[in-house]
């Protein structure tokens, strides 16, 4: 196990160096610079600012002071925020984002697979049908318009929940936040388990725990739920990736300080130091990220783990 | 149903859950303890300030933040004039080229230190000495040795800039320069306590580091969401603040804004959404505030290659063809004011020369346009054919369809619309090799003409067509040289004059600026700048304690 960890970890380096070229290579590719404005800078200020950055330097040159920056930990000072480093930023916004991903797994989660366990458990029943259509409406709806709809009726006419991150110091202001990001992925989980639990209750054993006079419960509790999510789990991976990287437009739209606004207003403004390492820090986290699903599933299927 | 075992397990994770939520919240709820009860201003910023550092910050956002927290030698009231600031008194030497600025003796800053005049001299040096590398050193390039200290030919104590003694201050200029005063407005040209600089570094503009010497101090700042004033008590003017803490929220979706407004989470919104304007105009009539602002939205023409270069007649046909009436009122539609100079009106000491159409109806307009594309060679026949290039946005995008639609249905010229992100626009329209027209804005950074007609001299920067006549540079060099104001304004006016006959621009329209004030804010007022002192604001009396 810790053998196949180690080896997983070092083949993540060639893998990130290369996102690290990539990405490099394609910031400086897009046209314009990261200090280009309606008001444009006479030269000898635009040669002082280029200089200040470094950015006056040959491409190669640049790249491996960045590279060597990386190696020790400093993804350099941020174009677009000039009192703060991208490090400092990172470490200001992540985990922001975290927090709100976290709540909103598991959120998700505990909705999703409670949906997906009652509709298989009913399945074709009018019931299936009503918890499943509530999970579909959730998929079909994008956030950009759960969100401000939600704001509408919660924050704007009944005024029960801020309106924004800055609008309340207290733990209301993730209410509205984290139900956004939850809402797609709980029709996710929910129609992952049922599937999966259907497939499993039709299987040999579970046949063999009836005739030993099983009730549902036990069975689904003891026999069947564990196998059945085996494909909720290797969805965790992607979906705790795509609610870390995918929050921009909740963030935006609340005006929360995590890593997807601090993305997108990287690439907007050509921060290259800013968009490359939270890049490179998305690129090692689903390294990461996926590993540790991996290893999980060796945890749960112990078929898994004799290969 | 007997899946309700799982239920134990279920609520074991949402109390988990619940737990984060809670956490988070004492560990944010510590912000506000020990000032609770006081005022608090909510305004909203539309993007995060790059930097509060005055002479490192660059965007309209940071300035607003500065203003508040810093002071510079002169500063505005609420109505946008010039008042003394930090100096309470000046002298302009008959030459007009020396400037001499009395500190007021109880200038300080938020730790108590003096303000000094020495504080002044290591601001302005710091601002044009190329290490800093700063975005508006060309602000003060008519101070003496300004522009050769930029360039690394000169040392930056050499800027004319010095410190007669504690509380006086000489600012040595090469030429007059009338808008002098305006400029020491601005937040490039604050003070900075040079002890806290050599201290803290490049960390210089953190909160707890930032000395400032304005009205406010600046006390947290969470970027990407939030940047916390508290009142600065050593401040020379303390008395008159009437506001304890001003919160600049970072909201940069307008409907996300006015969402929070309508919550009653800010006071001060930045702007108005274009969506359902007339129903808020409707809904909100005692709280929206339009004014014109010093800001203009234009179409320009690459004047180095064909087919405008060369051709102001085909450019005066395009520039006469657009209805600029319907884009104001049926796009942009927010009180916006169709442009017929490039100069906007009201500005100070200059009245902005007219198009000479502009008296014209729109109808006559469209027959002249139409002889005139005819004589520039362009016929149904043999079309004229080029690109309209704009930024990715809504509003754009509109605007160019409409003006495509005018262009085709008047003249019967085919152009083709081109997108393209914004950054990649600006560097476009620099390097003038595929862009034919684009469109582009000016907002001014003083309330004086020079700053729309400097930035068409030929040897400008930000000169995006590409626009060279000697005789427009000639008129403003010699405007630069006048020490009668009125006669200043003469050259002035008669360089708009040449640039609006040139036709390198197509002036669409003057921007205004758009909040929502919520009732209780007391003490706003309409300013072409729209710079809005959180110093200048008060609560009325109903409502003591700042919540809306």
């Amino acid at each position: 196990m810790l053998r196949y960890t180690l080896r997983r970890l070092l083949g993540a380096i060639p893998t990130l160096f290369l996102v690290i070229v990539l990405a490099f290579l394609l910031v400086h590719a897009a046209p314009g610079g990261p200090f280009d404005d309606e008001r444009a800078l006479p030269a000898d200020i635009e040669a002082n600012i280029a200089a200040a950055y470094h950015l006056d330097e040959p491409l190669p040159m640049q790249f491996l002071r960045y590279l060597g920056g990386v190696v020790q930990g400093d993804f350099g000072p941020s174009y677009s925020y000039r009192d703060y480093t991208v490090s400092e930023l990172i470490g200001r916004s992540f985990p922001v984002s975290v927090h709100l991903g976290i709540l909103a797994m598991i959120v998700a989660v505990v909705t999703g697979v409670s949906i997906g366990v009652i509709a298989a458990l009913n399945r074709n029943s009018a019931l299936d049908k009503i918890v499943m259509g509530f999970a579909m409406t959730g998929i079909s709806i994008p956030v950009f318009v759960i969100a401000p709809v939600l704001v509408l009726f919660l924050a704007v006419k009944l005024q029960w929940l801020p309106a924004s991150w800055t609008g309340s110091e207290g733990a209301s202001r993730l209410l509205l936040p984290v139900l956004s990001l939850a809402l797609p992925q709980i029709a996710y989980v929910a129609r992952l388990t049922r599937a999966s639990l259907i497939e499993v209750l039709s299987s040999d054993f579970i046949r063999t725990a009836r005739a030993q006079g099983l009730g549902t419960a036990a069975i689904v509790r003891y026999h069947a739920l564990k196998p059945a999510m085996l494909p909720v789990l290797s969805y965790m991976g992607p979906a705790v990736a795509a609610v870390l990287t995918g929050s921009v437009v909740v963030e935006e739209i609340f005006g929360i300080p995590g890593l997807g606004q601090l993305f997108v207003r990287g690439s907007l403004n050509r921060d290259y130091t800013l968009v490359l390492g939270v890049v490179i820090f998305y690129a090692t986290l689903i390294v990461l990220l996926n590993l540790l699903v991996d290893l999980l599933y060796g945890a749960i299927d112990p078929r898994i783990r004799r290969r | 149903m007997k899946t309700t075992r799982l239920l134990p397990a279920m609520l074991v994770a949402l109390v988990g859950a619940a737990a984060m939520l809670a956490g988070c919240g004492n560990e944010a709820g510590d912000r506000e303890s020990p000032l609770n009860g006081l005022p608090v201003l909510n305004r909203a910023l539309s993007t995060e300030p790059e930097s509060l550092d005055p002479q490192k910050s660059r965007s309209v956002q940071a300035a607003d933040v500065l203003r508040d927290i810093g002071e510079g030698l002169v500063t505005y009231d609420a109505a946008g004039n010039l008042v003394p600031g930090t100096a309470e008194s000046w002298e302009i030497a008959a030459d007009g080229l020396s400037y001499t600025f009395r500190i007021r003796p109880d200038a300080r800053w938020s730790n108590g230190d003096p303000v000094t005049a020495a504080d002044f001299v290591f601001g302005l040096r710091r601002l044009v000495d190329p290490a800093t590398a700063a975005f508006y050193a060309a602000e003060i390039g008519n101070v003496v040795n300004a522009e050769a200290i930029v360039a690394g030919k000169a040392d930056p104590a050499e800027l004319g800039v010095a410190a007669a003694d504690e509380r006086t201050l000489v600012i040595s200029l090469l030429r007059p320069t009338p808008y002098l005063l305006s400029l020491l407005t601005h937040p490039s040209t604050f003070p900075v306590h040079r002890g806290s600089v050599e201290r803290h570094g490049a960390q210089f503009a953190r909160a707890g580091n930032l000395l400032s010497n304005g009205a406010y101090a600046l006390a947290d700042w969470e970027p990407g969401a939030i940047i916390e004033l508290h009142r600065n008590v050593h401040y020379w003017n303390d008395a008159a603040t009437s506001i304890d803490i001003v919160r600049h929220h970072v909201v940069t979706q307008e409907l996300a804004e006015f969402n929070r407004y309508r919550a009653g989470e800010l006071h001060v919104t930045s702007s108005v959404p274009p969506e359902n304007f007339e129903q808020i105009r409707a809904d909100y009539a005692d709280e929206l505030y339009i004014a014109p602002t010093l800001g203009v939205y234009y179409y320009g023409f690459n004047m180095t290659r064909p087919p405008f270069a060369d051709n102001p007649e085909l450019r005066q046909a395009l520039s006469m063809a657009i209805d600029r009436q319907v884009l104001v009122d049926a796009i942009t539609g927010r009180g916006e004011e169709p442009a017929y100079s490039w100069v906007p009106p009201g500005i100070h000491n200059f009245e902005p020369v007219q198009l000479p159409y502009a008296d014209l109806s729109q109808q006559e307009r469209n027959a002249i346009a139409r002889s005139l594309y005819r004589k520039a060679g362009y016929s149904a026949e043999k079309p004229l054919r080029f690109e309209l290039r704009y930024n990715t946005s809504d509003t754009q995008q509109r605007i160019a369809l409409a003006v495509q639609a005018m262009w085709r249905k008047v003249l019967g010229a085919e152009a083709s619309t081109v997108n393209v992100e914004f950054q990649v626009l600006l560097d476009q329209m620099r390097n003038r090799e595929v862009t034919e027209v684009f469109r582009s804005s000016w907002f001014g950074d003083y309330n004086d003409a020079n700053t729309f007609l400097a930035i068409m001299q030929s040897d400008s920067a930000a000169n995006m067509p590409g626009y060279a006549n000697p005789e427009f540079d000639a008129l403003l060099q010699s405007a630069g040289e006048q020490l009668d104001l009125d006669r200043r304004r003469l050259y002035l006016e008669e360089a708009e004059r040449v640039l609006l006959a040139d036709h390198a621009v197509i002036p669409l329209y003057f921007y205004v600026s758009k909040h929502l004030v919520k009732p209780e804010v007391e003490g706003w007022q309409d300013n072409i700048l729209n710079y809005h002192y959180s110093q200048h604001l008060s609560f009325g009396a109903a409502a003591q304690d700042g919540r809306p």
